[in-house]
């Protein structure tokens, strides 16, 4: 009885995982316009918000740390873009406005899977701001349209 | 057929080590609330793996010890899924597997807002002798545990939860709180709770290097939670409350500890009760898995 309680339980936990594992890859279908596209839609009081840190000596170092533990998993270590999520070097990332950018990071786009950054107090997300607009443009390595198949 | 299930799960077990071993580290943000949710749903194709333990005192029979573990998956940036596995000691009596828990929490808006809801829809397996105390809710009180276990668990409780979670974030603190709605889906009342939550970081800049002790890593805040009667006898007469003051502490290799002292509030409720928490966040998970189970690289 407990045998087979068990045995029923691990096939509920099994096939769940499998399930959301192959879901959770599937790509969404997506213009490759859309990618950038997020920036624009930022609301004009954070596109003119000028970020706190910019000036801040230790800002690109700790964005970096952060980057390190929170970003590059999907956006790759040298943020040039993954599999999962695209490059943060290209120019409209680069030349966007800081507060565009602090805007995704506290929204996410969660229906394309960019998480949503709120947790992360407001300092660290300017440092993240910080460290990714000191990278630079640069072409990316991998697939620039996440949602590519 | 069962030489094909037992080659699958041969797969998936060593997918599941393989995509253990090979993970990127992420380090997690939780807060240090052990009942209560906050708005921050797990990172799509992440696997967080979590261990729970709760020590109680128990007046008028053996103290206990009651333990869980989490399996909490993000489905996708708006979705996370959680299955519960928990058991418990009694001292002087035994230690019993009490069922499991079905969890997932919905984010139904696509934006930050002062104040964001979080919709949790939960299904519950569990015996008569579960004490993990994951939730109080309607007149749940201490004697309820003085049951032998033997006795409590022949009881079965098959329950559906629902919860509206309210969380925000400002200037680096998290305010949340959870209003609990549970029903046995047997002819029993819907039962009611609550959960209330505030956290910060000890700081809110980020070290400019890579630090385990830096004060980032290290979130403490208080819960409060408690049972608000049931359907007809709605509201504080025979229901326990607890304030818990916890600290959390978010290693940059992945891994979190939670620390909990909680205090019972009135007479019904347990005086004390000691609980902690260990969880390892693997990254790119789900990613993983597919992989190995189309047989091929992306």
């Amino acid at each position: 009885m407990k045998t087979s309680r068990f045995a029923g339980i691990s096939a509920v936990l099994l096939s769940g995982l499998c399930f959301l594992s192959v879901a959770q890859v599937k790509p969404e279908k997506t213009e490759p316009i859309s990618v950038y596209a997020e920036l624009e839609r930022a609301p004009a009081k954070y596109r003119t918000k000028v970020n706190p840190l910019a000036t801040d000596k230790d800002a690109v170092a700790a964005g970096k740390v952060l980057f390190d533990e929170h970003c590059a998993e999907c956006h790759g270590e040298n943020a040039l873009g993954g599999k999962k999520a695209p490059s943060l070097r290209a120019q409209e990332v680069q030349s966007a406005p800081p507060g565009s950018l602090f805007w995704i990071l506290t929204n996410g786009i969660v229906r394309k899977g960019m998480p949503v950054w709120s947790k992360l107090p407001e300092p660290q997300r300017w440092q993240l701001v910080t460290f990714i607009q000191s990278l630079g443009p640069a072409e990316a390595t991998e697939n620039k349209t996440p949602g590519k198949s | 057929m069962s030489t094909l299930r037992v080659s699958q799960l041969s797969r998936f077990l060593l997918g599941a080590l393989l995509s253990f071993a090979a993970s990127s580290f992420l380090r997690a943000q939780e807060n240090p609330y052990i009942v209560a949710y906050d708005h921050n749903l797990e990172e799509p194709g992440n696997l967080e793996v979590e261990y729970f333990s709760t020590f109680g005192t128990q007046r008028g029979g053996p103290n206990f010890h009651a333990f869980w573990s989490e399996f909490e998956y993000g489905a996708t940036a708006w979705w996370t899924t959680e299955v519960y596995l928990s058991g418990q000691t009694t001292f002087g009596d035994s230690t019993v597997f009490t069922g499991y828990r079905w969890e997932n929490r919905v984010r139904p808006l696509k934006n930050e807002h002062w104040i964001n809801p979080v919709l949790y829809v939960e299904f519950e397996d569990i015996n008569g002798a579960d004490k993990i105390l994951k939730e109080v809710v309607g007149h749940d009180v201490e004697s309820d545990f003085l049951r032998l276990n033997g006795e409590a668990r022949r009881e079965k409780k098959r329950e559906a939860e629902l919860k509206l979670i309210l969380s925000s974030n400002y200037k680096g603190w998290n305010f949340t709180e959870n209003t609990i709605a549970e029903k046995n889906l047997t002819n029993s009342p819907w039962e009611f709770g609550y959960a209330l939550g505030a956290s910060r970081p000890l700081t809110l800049k980020g070290a400019a290097q890579k630090c385990n002790f830096c004060l980032q890593h290290f979130i403490a805040g208080v819960e409060m939670y408690g049972g608000l009667g049931d359907r007809y006898h709605f509201g504080l007469h025979e229901t326990s409350h607890y304030l818990a003051p916890g600290l959390v502490w978010n290693l940059p290799s992945g891994w979190t500890f939670k620390i909990e002292p909680t205090f019972g509030l009135n007479d019904n409720s347990h005086q004390f009760l000691l609980r902690w928490g260990v969880s390892y966040e693997i990254a790119g998970f789900g990613q993983k898995v597919s992989q190995l189970f189309k047989g091929k690289s992306e």
